[in-house]
């Protein structure tokens, strides 16, 4: 017990300081605003600049004067060179990773919510590997019946399978302890790793090519036929995410309590963990296994501002969208005219942010419980 | 504002109504749970009434915190029946329940680092689009004066000592303003100032109208504070009423195979139970 003297004797209680407890949500609201008001810009930014860097600069005048003119805004219409490589390849790429990124910051920040635990990610705990099997398995056995959705409905169907896999073996007696959390993920991933190996054995050479690129993560095949494809399952979580925000910050209490503040536990599990399942899959069906992201952001907007999920889950999506467009720039451009695969460069920054997170809740706290 | 608001209530729920003192807020009666292959609960009756304080005692492994969590409607029982404010506590919705009970759990966890005034507001999440919604802040910071936490408003839940996590828990239960109040054990971190705080906090809600059930260790706070006290032994009441009544050294000697004497306060008169000592 640390209580102090001061605390005991209740002397100082009677002391005014009611401002201060008024103070303390006040300020963290403007920080949320700060914080999305920002966020917003640098992504708006991200966006413009992806869409003009590459390997055809285009000025960043004339993309807008190109949005201008096609959404009829007055503007003018650029080269057919142009023209076409700003509608046919980057702004679909842009779409793509600002789907894929606000996916995945979203789902992480419903994952570590519902599991009540800062670790999980669905990279980490191997959700995002149990869709890319979903995925791998489409490519490797040529199934096309539902059309372009049919690896996005395989991801989601694996993926789904997966979430609740980890679930249920990683309870109990309703909470998730992290060693028991990490060490399912390990058990998933290494399980989702000799599945994915197992088709890719009996795969044929091209369909061998497009699963290892499509693994490394990378949105270098972006086309808008791909954007729709994942928009439904993308919008329909982004959407349905933060009605749920109130009812995560009372689940950090524990299951019995918040059912005890009126939260029906047991629909809202169902229905983040379907959220996720959606989520993951939106993001792995396109773009493969971009790890850590929905890590890092959800991590530090929490530095930020605080745990709240009601700022926590629309921030994570928007911060999300970010990393990746602001990710995928850089993939483009650091190794011009190559292209880095988006998976390896997240998880190239996002693993040293990994030890640095272990090594700082280490000395603050002694580690995870 | 106010009929805008109930436009976008998604359901319409039913508020309590105010209980006159004296009528039961949770009636419990049959009551039988089993744990696995133990028989944790046997044919337990108990009734508590809105303005008074009933205190649960007995040994570890009695029983206390099932029944409270029966009470709390969080476990259904194998038989018996548990009903709140009227009705069986089945059939009410998890929404509507918040409204009329409000339970302390025995640990005070959670899971991200939350500002203690952010915990504390949480237990007005359940009136939230409501009419007593308007009550949140001052409901909020009363609950923290009462129970001496409003110095640490801004402060992070997971920095907090373990006595002051407590009484941050209760200022949470507080701020739900619920007719009935459960509470496992919430002295048992506390110091001896905050222990007395806490029991006369019950005593208010109870002189408010609330009825408060309470899970105690501590015999002497029971017999000073509680308006009934039930003790129980084995899954089973062995005895409830009135604290001076029921503590007998001979009961309580049996129950907690422990001989304890029990003497009057030479001043006030309550019952003092001190265990027997050889020396």
């Amino acid at each position: 017990m640390t209580t102090s003297y001061e605390e005991r004797t209740g002397s100082v209680e009677k002391s005014p300081d009611g401002p201060v407890a008024k103070a303390a949500p006040k300020s963290s609201r403007s920080t949320a605003y700060l914080l999305t008001a920002t966020l917003s810009l640098a992504l708006l930014a991200g966006c413009l600049l992806s869409a003009a860097i590459g390997a055809y600069n285009i000025p960043l005048g004339d993309v807008l004067s190109s949005v201008q003119h096609r959404i009829g805004l007055g503007g003018q219409e650029l080269d057919r060179v142009g023209e076409s490589v700003l509608w046919n390849v980057r702004l679909p790429r842009v779409a793509l990773a600002l789907l894929v990124g606000a996916s995945l910051g979203c789902a992480g920040a419903l994952m570590q919510g519902v599991f009540g635990n800062p670790l999980a990610e669905p990279g980490v705990i191997g959700i995002s590997a149990g869709a890319a099997v979903g995925a791998v398995a489409a490519i490797a056995l040529g199934l096309t019946f539902f059309g372009n959705w049919t690896i996005t409905v395989f991801a989601f169907i694996a993926g789904l399978i997966t979430v609740l896999l980890v679930y249920t073996l990683s309870r109990s007696g309703g909470r998730t302890e992290v060693v028991t959390l990490i060490l399912t993920g390990i058990a998933v991933n290494a399980f989702a790793g000799a599945l994915i190996g197992l088709f890719i054995f009996f795969a044929d050479n091209a369909q061998i090519t497009q699963i290892t690129f499509w693994q490394l993560g990378s949105l270098s095949q972006a086309t808008w036929p791909k954007v729709l494809a994942v928009l439904p399952c993308a919008l329909a979580g982004l959407l349905i995410a933060p009605f749920y925000s109130r009812k995560l910050d009372l689940l950090a209490l524990g299951e019995r309590p918040a059912r005890h503040l009126g939260v029906d536990v047991e629909r809202l599990r169902i229905v983040l963990v379907l959220v996720v399942a959606l989520l993951t899959a939106a993001a792995v069906a396109v773009a493969g296994i971009i790890s850590f992201v929905g890590l890092l952001v959800p991590h530090l907007l929490r530095m930020a501002n605080g745990p709240g999920h009601r700022f926590l889950v629309p921030g994570s999506a928007l911060g999300g969208a970010l990393v990746l467009v602001a990710g995928d720039l850089a993939a483009r451009t650091v190794a011009a005219p190559a292209e880095l695969p988006l998976g390896v460069l997240t998880a190239l920054f996002g693993s040293p942010f990994f030890f640095w997170l272990l090594r700082r809740t280490r000395r603050k706290q002694g580690g995870w419980a | 504002m106010r009929t805008l608001k109930d436009l976008f209530a998604v359901r319409t729920r039913e508020l309590p109504s105010p209980v006159a003192s004296g009528s039961p807020a949770v009636e419990a009666a049959g009551l039988s749970v089993r744990l696995g292959q133990r028989q944790v609960l046997d044919s337990v009756d108990l009734t508590a009434h809105a303005g008074e304080v009933v205190a649960l005692v007995g040994p570890n492994g009695a029983g206390k915190s099932t029944l409270l969590a029966a009470l709390a409607a969080d476990l259904t029982p194998g038989s018996g029946e548990v009903r709140i404010d009227g009705r069986p506590a089945t059939a009410w919705s998890a929404p509507e329940l918040a409204l009329r009970r409000s339970v302390l759990p025995q640990a005070a966890v959670l899971s991200f680092p939350f500002p203690v005034e952010d915990v504390v507001r949480m237990g007005r999440a359940p009136w939230a689009g409501t009419e007593r919604e308007d009550e949140d802040d001052a409901a909020v910071a009363a609950a923290m004066a009462a129970t001496e936490v409003t110095r640490f408003a801004a402060r992070p839940f997971s920095a907090l000592s373990g006595g002051e996590k407590a009484r941050v828990a209760l200022a949470r239960v507080l701020a739900q303003r619920a007719p009935l109040m459960l509470l496992d054990e919430p002295t048992a971190a506390l110091d001896l100032r905050h222990q007395e705080l806490v029991l006369r906090i019950c005593r208010e809600r109870a002189a408010a109208g609330d009825a408060v059930v309470v899970v105690l260790h501590d015999l002497g706070l029971a017999a000073a504070y509680a308006d009934r006290a039930a003790v129980l032994h084995d899954g089973r009441i062995a005895e409830l009423g009135p604290p001076d009544e029921v503590f007998s050294g001979e009961l309580l000697g049996e129950v907690y195979r422990q001989p304890v004497e029990v003497f009057p306060h030479p001043r006030t008169g309550t019952p003092l139970i001190v265990p027997v000592r050889q020396n």
